[in-house]
């Protein structure tokens, strides 16, 4: 299988490769996939509270040049987003940027639900810090 | 709150830059075809141009001159093997002998029974050639195999009745290189007056092979995985105790005492009688050196990198095969880290089903564990210092590509990954 020049571009020099603390209050965690599928992506985001912007993202992918490619795109693109801007980004755009033949359309999708995923993490922390807010503030 | 960022932004990439002494790409991939050996190109030469006639053409001086090359093959493959020449049939390569083993004896003992026993990590020209006899009304029992990838002969006796016809186990795996115990089980199909077949294309002038000692009834060979040219083949048909009897696949002009018609592939012939040639010459040096080229490779990546794993047994193995499993690395990622080096993976997405690797599945190695693996073949022409660039390549990828693994972090983090329940499942 030969791969784009994108699709290379990113498994030699991957954008945005690294961990944040998952238990920070405005960050973030998804992890979709799995071991036996051949495919696991962490996506995390770090959210400013006041203007909803995505100001960090962060990624670790256990999978083929395509699915690595896909969740280090996913971070470029959802970096300097808001949370509902970054819920736009469909699998077919990153399809296209990254020229995936149909056999890995799948890291694609991976990387959309990371994306979902880590925002709805993030969303959750929201609601439920809302009462104990005084307690996380301390 | 800080957050905590572990791995720098942009991984250092390094450009390489080839050793004194080594051609890159390096090719490691000798379990799926070899490189011919320039002395049997040599052989080939004169059999397109000069003596080009048929094999068959009884009448003239040209045809005689195809008829002595293909007898010098036939000699030469009859001499590396331990059989007599009117017991070997050239085909088109070992595809076609395993389908005319089990098709053949299938068709031509049918009265005797239809029950078949291979084994579940069998290359596919013999799985789907039974499948389709499954078809037709053949009853196949599949064995499993044992965790270090070898038959159980206890399992095999249990699975053989009054109505079984056909035994057909592999030699020597492509995949993990194990060699099964081929005497044992021909001993024990002979014994019970069961054919015994024996898919031994990856066995052939790497270790040695018997008919006899072996108790081996067909037996089917490759030209291209022995240095020799891609396109034949050949099958070995036991003549007596017992005469073995096949109903022919290709009818035609009779040839090969009309097991299998059409015109002999002369210069493929001569050229797979050399690569038997040269086996029967070199073969016990040759295992030797590349067990320890083998052995190199393993012990240099084995001692830099934790959580390797081999698949299948050491003890009785292919001297150039090493299946290693990289936990928390996708086969496919570490292979395009490597693109300067061919070798194999048994993951999914190296592979047309999307399944990772049913020999591995068979082993018990779990399916993160078969996405992760790598085939390496090492070969005639490689040398320690190709071995100690791949051994090195391979390390600096791993660790790379760990950095880069969700899975390898949290297994650091003390996370045990069959306790998290995943969202893909």
């Amino acid at each position: 299988m030969s791969y784009s020049d994108k699709v290379i571009d990113h498994y030699n020099n991957p954008r945005n490769v690294g961990s944040m603390d998952k238990s920070s209050a405005d960050v973030g965690t998804g992890l979709v996939g799995a071991p036996e599928c051949g495919d696991v992506m962490k996506l995390q985001i770090k959210v400013n509270r006041d203007t909803n912007i995505i100001e960090e993202a962060k990624f670790k992918t256990f999978g083929c040049g395509s699915a690595i490619a896909s969740s280090s795109l996913a971070t470029e693109w959802v970096k300097g987003k808001t949370v509902d801007e970054a819920l736009a980004i469909k699998n077919m755009d990153i399809v296209k940027e990254l020229s995936l033949p149909p056999v890995k359309i799948h890291c694609s999708v991976l990387a959309e639900d990371a994306i979902r995923a880590a925002i709805g993490d993030w969303k959750k922390k929201q609601e439920s810090a809302k009462p104990v807010a005084a307690t996380v503030a301390q | 709150m800080s957050t905590d960022v572990k791995v720098p932004q942009q991984l250092p990439v390094t450009r390489h830059a080839a050793p004194q002494g080594v051609k890159l790409p390096i090719y490691m991939d000798n379990h799926a075809t070899t490189p011919m050996d320039p002395r049997v190109l040599e052989e080939m030469l004169p059999y397109f141009m000069e003596k080009f006639g048929n094999a068959a053409s009884r009448n003239h001086s040209f045809g005689w001159a195809g008829e002595e090359g293909v007898e010098t093959a036939r000699e030469r493959i009859a001499k590396l093997i331990g059989a007599t020449t009117k017991e070997i049939i050239f085909t088109s390569g070992a595809t076609e002998s395993d389908n005319l083993a089990i098709k053949g004896v299938a068709e031509m003992y049918r009265e005797k029974g239809n029950h078949i026993i291979t084994a579940v990590t069998e290359h596919k020209a013999v799985l789907d050639t039974c499948k389709r006899l499954e078809k037709y009304g053949y009853r196949v029992t599949y064995l499993p195999v044992q965790k270090d990838g070898l038959v159980d002969l206890e399992d095999l006796k249990r699975a053989m009745d009054d109505k079984t016809i056909l035994v057909t186990i592999m030699a020597a795996n492509n995949e993990i290189g194990v060699l099964q115990p081929v005497a044992e089980i021909g001993k024990l199909c002979r014994e019970r007056g069961i054919i015994f077949h024996t898919d031994a294309t990856q066995a052939v002038g790497k270790v040695p092979v018997d008919v006899n000692k072996q108790y081996i009834d067909l037996m089917s060979i490759s030209g291209h995985k022995m240095y020799g040219p891609k396109g034949v083949g050949a099958l070995y048909v036991r003549r007596k105790n017992p005469r073995v009897q096949l109903a022919a696949l290709i009818d035609g002009g009779g040839h090969e005492r009309g097991m299998r018609s059409g015109t002999l592939n002369v210069p493929g012939i001569v050229g797979l009688g050399k690569a038997c040639a040269i086996a029967s010459e070199e073969m016990s040096r040759e295992a030797v050196q590349l067990a320890s080229l083998r052995d190199r490779l393993r012990d240099r990546i084995m001692s830099r990198l934790d959580e390797t794993y081999i698949n299948g047994t050491t003890e009785h193995r292919l001297p150039g095969n090493l299946n290693i499993s990289f936990a928390y690395v996708e086969g496919e990622s570490l292979l395009m880290g490597i693109n300067d080096i061919a070798v194999s993976s048994g993951s999914a997405c190296t592979s047309a089903t999307l399944e990772p690797s049913y020999v591995l599945k068979a082993l018990g190695t779990g399916d993160d564990l078969a996405h992760s693996s790598i085939r390496f073949g090492i070969g005639r022409f490689n040398t320690a210092a190709e071995v100690d660039y791949v051994a090195d390549r391979v390390i600096e990828t791993v660790e790379r590509l760990r950095e880069l693994s969700p899975l390898y972090e949290m297994a650091k983090e003390g996370i045990n990954l069959k306790d998290v329940k995943w969202a893909g499942e």
